[in-house]
């Protein structure tokens, strides 16, 4: 519900009774109506709760929603068909997995692991195996991403490397430094004809696909960044990103007003910015004193913006696309480390520190 | 009243340190850097000598450094994390990934691994790891530094005996670390890493008067001191002194002389930068010298923390190992990897580790440590020691007797017995040479 001041409506009430009694019989009260009909964002039901057991680092849905992908700190990828709460494990990584991505025209699904293995897996079958896999990265692979026409995958991670390879061989296509600190997040936007990516120290660099040379550059997002010198370390970045329909807005995601990096004291916070102009064009905000870090954001198909945070406790927000203020606050039962929105943008599911995934029904 | 010089007030300590934090004007008497230059005939002299003198360099990782993602990984386990494990030069030894360049050189390394101090507090938990022994009322009991700058070191040596490297954000000693000992024996501050504040003689003043300057200074002081001796007016005369001693050895802080490639090898960064002036100090006489790096107290975000942080002690320590033992100072000098306590195996909800003292570790080597030795052992998941626990006290006698030391002996305060180590306690034998 939309927060409202009680007081005043209490008075407004007493004001309307004494009316009333002049005026004869009280009308029924009209509902407010929907700032987004045909959607439920007040009490959005828990269709399934996928307990993955380890504590969570993401989740994803298939392009068709068929399927729920989650990883865990065991090193398990896991593919859930929600609705039936049946689970299937997809073995083959040696480290954490924080970024997967599909092809859907091959029915392949991309994962990249912490220890720098990108691994392919068929979409469908009863126990998935690995199809190919080679080590793409020194170190963490933080992001992957497919074009989905030309089945070009980028990844990116903690060697400042974005390397482009080709489904379903995975052959190389090209690599090139792109960041002097650690890659967070890499996309492709504009049909496939650039790549945007993001850092640690909240760099936006966009990439010519083609060519690899560097388009365009910017820190429009600093606020998601600071060195703490008391502690000597680097915190926040773009933790989590999400692109509109039209790909004209990229919604980057992380934590700002750190106080103590190492006690994760801060406010989330989403900035979106114009990929072309590199300008932030749009925040939004938590409304109530909360600390912790945003980690994951995405864009409705109906207009609305999802935000999701974990720190002190998990925290799903809803803001229309114009507003800082948050439409809707819904408090989750564990912290939120991240989440999917289905393509038809019917369900939304989120990561818990707990090991479970729940999937949400947004459709009224 | 009776006095003391081994008072250990906190006025002594002070004004040790107030006078020890700006070089006072007119203490120098002009002599140039005598820091040897390698190779020559008077450096191979020093080197020598140096041989002969003990030592220690102690690396404290300030905040609580992961044991899981250092001296005893857990790939694989529920507690693990994402690092793996990788093998060292002493097989089946493994360290964490994010020592590539330690792993190395573990053949000079050896690796305590069930240790359990039981104390989760920062300031109570370092106190246990510098002196030996939890706090007890009525008593503060010196840190090694302390006790090794008045045990081992030269009687007149240019430096001070217990140095401390601090990182620019703060992380310094504090001057009642000597305790009993006398503030003679408490640390000194190099923040930073760079040279005291006015370390030079004025430009105005020639080496002549400032010879005359402290003559007089000194018949002053002897003076005074024939009717007046107290802690603190020897710890004013021994200020200059310090001070003195310093200023002929500004050189040491001059590291921009070093080979480019030794400079690459450090780390261009504040802690390669740090560990760098350690080995020139520890190489130009000192007798302990601490560097701490900072911040390991990661209940936040623990992984991306220690990456960033191990990768830059992982390089410059490693280097640090590798310089000393080149120079022939390793084998006399005792190194130690600490800090105040390890961290949970569980990992939190921040993607944080928390406070964790019953089940962590610390590295060791140099003088009087077998080198690729490993002792003590932790459970599957790291929450428990299953063999060889030993605390703080172990530790302590352990050091000591590294350093050819008896930890059984006593310190004497007015006539009082004072142990230097935890009675009940004993050294850990298996990784003594």
């Amino acid at each position: 519900m939309i927060p409202v001041d009680t007081t005043k409506d209490a008075d407004k009430k007493d004001a309307a009774k004494k009316d009333d009694s002049k005026k004869g019989p009280a009308k029924p009260e009209e509902k407010p109506k929907p700032p987004f009909p045909g959607w439920e964002l007040d009490a959005p039901k828990q269709i399934a709760d996928c307990k993955h057991g380890a504590g969570l680092l993401g989740c994803w849905f298939d392009p068709s929603g068929k399927w729920l992908y989650t990883s865990g700190q065991d090193n398990v990828i896991s593919r859930w068909d929600f609705v039936a709460n049946k689970r299937v494990d997809l073995a083959g990584h040696g480290s954490w997995v924080k970024s997967l991505g599909f092809c859907p025209g091959k029915n392949l699904v991309i994962s990249g692991g912490y220890e720098g293995l990108l691994i392919v897996w068929p979409m469908e079958g009863v126990q998935p195996e690995p199809l190919r896999q080679v080590t793409a990265h020194t170190g963490w692979i933080r992001a992957v991403a497919v074009e989905p026409t030309s089945g070009l995958v980028v990844s990116a991670g903690n060697d400042g490397q974005i390397a482009l390879w080709q489904l379903p061989s995975l052959a190389p296509v090209r690599r090139w430094s792109g960041h002097d600190c650690h890659i967070y997040q890499a996309a492709f936007r504009d049909n496939g004809k650039e790549i945007i990516t993001a850092d640690l120290k909240a760099n936006v660099r966009v990439w010519d696909t083609a060519t690899g040379k560097l388009l365009r550059e910017g820190k429009p997002v600093a606020s998601l960044h600071k060195f703490d010198a008391g502690f000597g370390a680097d915190i926040g970045g773009v933790r989590g990103w999400g692109a509109n329909a039209n790909g004209d807005r990229v919604a980057c995601a992380g934590i700002t007003n750190v106080s103590n990096a190492f006690a994760g004291v801060g406010n989330p916070l989403i900035q979106v910015i114009d990929p072309k102009t590199l300008k932030v064009v749009q925040e939004h905000k938590s409304k109530e004193a909360y600390q912790g870090t945003m980690w994951g954001v995405a864009f409705h198909p109906a207009g609305f913006v999802l935000g999701v945070a974990g720190g002190s406790g998990g925290m799903l927000w809803i803001w229309k696309a114009d507003q800082a203020e948050p439409l809707r606050t819904l408090k989750q039962p564990d912290n939120i480390r991240g989440m999917a929105l289905s393509a038809d943008g019917s369900k939304i599911a989120v990561a818990q520190a707990n090991g479970s995934a729940r999937v949400l029904n947004l459709k009224a | 009243m009776k006095r003391s010089p081994n008072c250990g007030t906190v006025d002594h300590g002070l004004s040790r340190r107030s006078f020890m934090g700006g070089l006072a004007a007119g203490t120098a008497l002009g002599v140039p850097s005598l820091y040897p230059k390698l190779g020559s005939s008077t450096g191979a002299m020093v080197n020598r000598l140096a041989q002969s003198q003990k030592r220690v360099l102690m690396v404290y990782l300030s905040g609580g450094v992961s044991q899981l993602e250092t001296w005893d990984p857990k790939p694989g386990a529920k507690t693990g994390g994402p690092f793996r494990a990788i093998p060292t030069s002493v097989p089946g030894v493994h360290l964490s990934e994010l020592l590539p360049h330690t792993a190395s050189q573990m053949h000079r390394l050896a690796l305590v691994r069930g240790i359990n101090t039981a104390e989760d507090d920062h300031g109570k938990g370092s106190q246990i790891m510098h002196t030996g022994r939890k706090e007890e009322p009525g008593i503060q009991y010196p840190h090694l530094g302390s006790i090794c700058s008045k045990l081992l070191g030269p009687d007149a040596g240019p430096l001070p005996g217990y140095l401390h490297v601090t990182p620019g954000g703060g992380g310094g000693s504090s001057p009642q670390d000597a305790a009993f000992l006398g503030p003679k024996f408490g640390p000194v501050g190099i923040s930073d890493g760079k040279a005291p504040l006015n370390i030079d003689r004025p430009g105005g003043l020639t080496p002549e008067n400032e010879l005359a300057r402290q003559e007089l200074r000194k018949m002053a002081d002897e003076r005074f001191l024939a009717k007046r001796r107290t802690a603190r007016t020897e710890a004013y005369t021994q200020t200059f002194d310090q001070a003195k001693g310093l200023m002929s050895k500004k050189g040491l802080f001059d590291i921009v002389g070093e080979p480019s490639r030794l400079l690459d090898s450090y780390g261009r960064h504040d802690f390669g930068r740090h560990c760098l002036l350690s080995r020139r100090l520890l190489e130009g006489g000192a007798t302990f010298v601490k560097v701490t790096h900072t911040n390991y107290d990661t209940h936040h975000e623990n992984f991306d923390f220690h990456l960033e942080q191990l990768g830059e002690f992982d390089r410059s320590f490693a280097t640090l190992i590798d310089d000393l033992h080149q120079r022939g100072i390793l084998s006399s000098t005792l190194v130690m990897v600490i800090s105040e306590f390890g961290r949970t195996p569980n990992i939190n909800h921040l993607y944080g580790r928390d406070h964790w003292s019953k089940a962590w570790s610390v590295a060791l080597g140099g003088c009087g440590i077998v080198g690729g030795g490993v002792v003590g052992k932790t459970n599957g998941q790291g929450t428990a020691v299953v063999d060889r626990e030993v605390h703080g006290g172990h530790l302590f006698h352990t050091y000591l007797q590294a350093l050819g030391l008896d930890s059984k002996k006593n310190h004497y305060v007015d006539q009082r017995p004072i142990p230097m180590a935890d009675p009940k306690a004993e050294a850990i034998r298996e990784i003594l040479a």
